[in-house]
């Protein structure tokens, strides 16, 4: 089954994961500026990062037909340094307009501190000044159900925001409901440690349904695991759930939520594989 | 692509499958938690008054709580409480 992952930090794994992921039927992937494990010294850092996610990883993805994009912000953990964070986002507009950019991400809380909090807002102005479509990271463990409350309360307070074209991330058992009763999409990922694993996904798909649902895997530099989708799948199959339904979950919905965005090509492998489900 | 009707949630898997498939799983994953809290109590020292031992007793309480929404309780236990006056404590304004 072609599947889409919507959530991995490529710049952290190996060319040969690329190969493993394109073999296992990954047929494109988003990528969200992320945390390095260390804090960045200066904006030009930041500069660089991007050209590696708008220049670099779309080369080494395409080279086993797998179809890059990414996300550009500076992340929660970072945005501790406001000064820093500003200088950021105000050269973030430089890459907006370069292929494969689906919007601003992933922005969001990590301790749920006040810094943290200015900064989210800053990057909801950036997004809604130059229409871009959000992806949000919601904190791990004990933080995530008050700061998932916290980023939907900024979100609901602000107007201007089109919560068809938001995502937030990581939602679990306890904060995937006001995800989604809220009419924002949300996204679920399997990661072996902190998150979720594809048997409580497969059953948060049972409970909630499919709509405005996705799986990721987060793959980064920690332990992680780049092929979770797949694990997803292969979860679902064993349950006996519909083709249908899996390919919604790892496919149709993430293309229609990328479609959004100015930003995404996408181009199915085949005729057959952009035609809807009947 | 976007189909007007919503797709209802799946039928989920017969109870009866479900314990065939996970029944060692289960008992693994209870005889791992048993000698966990054997280990605990083995070693030198006592953890009765840590907060997050109480967490781990209150969350086996939860288990055996017959409700359908375990996982999430155990969850929001494990939680830092949210506070809807977070953003007057912060002396914040919702933006626009
Ligand atoms: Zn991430």
């Amino acid at each position: 089954m072609y599947y889409i992952d919507p959530h991995i930090h490529m710049v952290s794994r190996t060319t040969d994961d690329y190969e493993t992921l394109a073999k296992m039927g990954c047929v494109a992937m988003s990528e969200p500026a992320f945390w390095a494990g260390f804090d960045r010294g200066s904006v030009e850092s930041f500069r660089d990062y991007f050209r590696q996610l708008t220049e670099f990883e779309p080369k080494r993805a395409a080279q086993f037909g797998i179809q890059h994009y990414t996300w550009l912000c500076i992340n929660a953990k970072e945005a501790e340094n406001v000064a820093l964070s500003r200088e950021v986002i105000a050269m973030i507009p430089e890459f907006l307009n370069r292929p494969g950019v689906l919007g601003i991400g992933e922005i969001g809380l990590n301790k749920n501190t006040r810094n943290e909090a200015t900064i989210f807002m800053e990057h909801l102005d950036l997004a809604v000044k130059f229409d871009q479509q959000i992806l949000i990271h919601t904190p791990h463990l004990e933080d995530k159900f008050q700061g998932t409350r916290m980023i939907l309360d900024m979100l609901c307070d602000d107007s201007r925001i089109d919560r068809s074209r938001v995502l937030v991330d990581h939602v679990e058992e306890h904060t995937v409901r006001y995800v989604l009763e809220e009419g924002f999409w949300a996204g679920m990922t399997l990661y072996p440690i902190s998150k979720c694993t594809p048997q409580r996904a497969a059953d948060i798909v049972e409970i909630h349904g499919p709509e405005r649902l996705l799986v990721n895997s987060a793959g980064d530099w920690g332990p992680s695991k780049p092929t979770a989708v797949p694990d997803f799948i292969l979860e679902m199959r064993r349950r006996n759930h519909p083709e249908s339904l899996i390919r919604k979950v790892v496919y149709e919905n993430p293309l229609e939520f990328f479609r959004q965005s100015q930003g995404f090509r996408f181009v199915p492998r085949d005729q057959e594989e952009s035609s809807p489900v009947p | 692509m976007a189909s007007n009707c919503p797709t209802p949630p799946p039928c989920p898997t017969p109870a009866a499958q479900v314990l065939n498939r996970e029944f060692l799983e289960m008992r693994c994953k209870i005889l791992e938690l048993a000698a966990s809290l054997d280990r605990l109590g083995r070693g030198g020292g006592s953890v009765v008054d840590d907060p997050r031992f109480a967490k781990l007793r209150e969350a086996i309480g939860l288990l055996v709580e017959s409700r359908e929404d375990r996982a999430e309780q155990v969850q929001l236990l494990f939680s830092r409480p949210y506070d809807d006056d977070w953003q007057r404590q912060f002396n914040m304004h919702a933006a626009h």
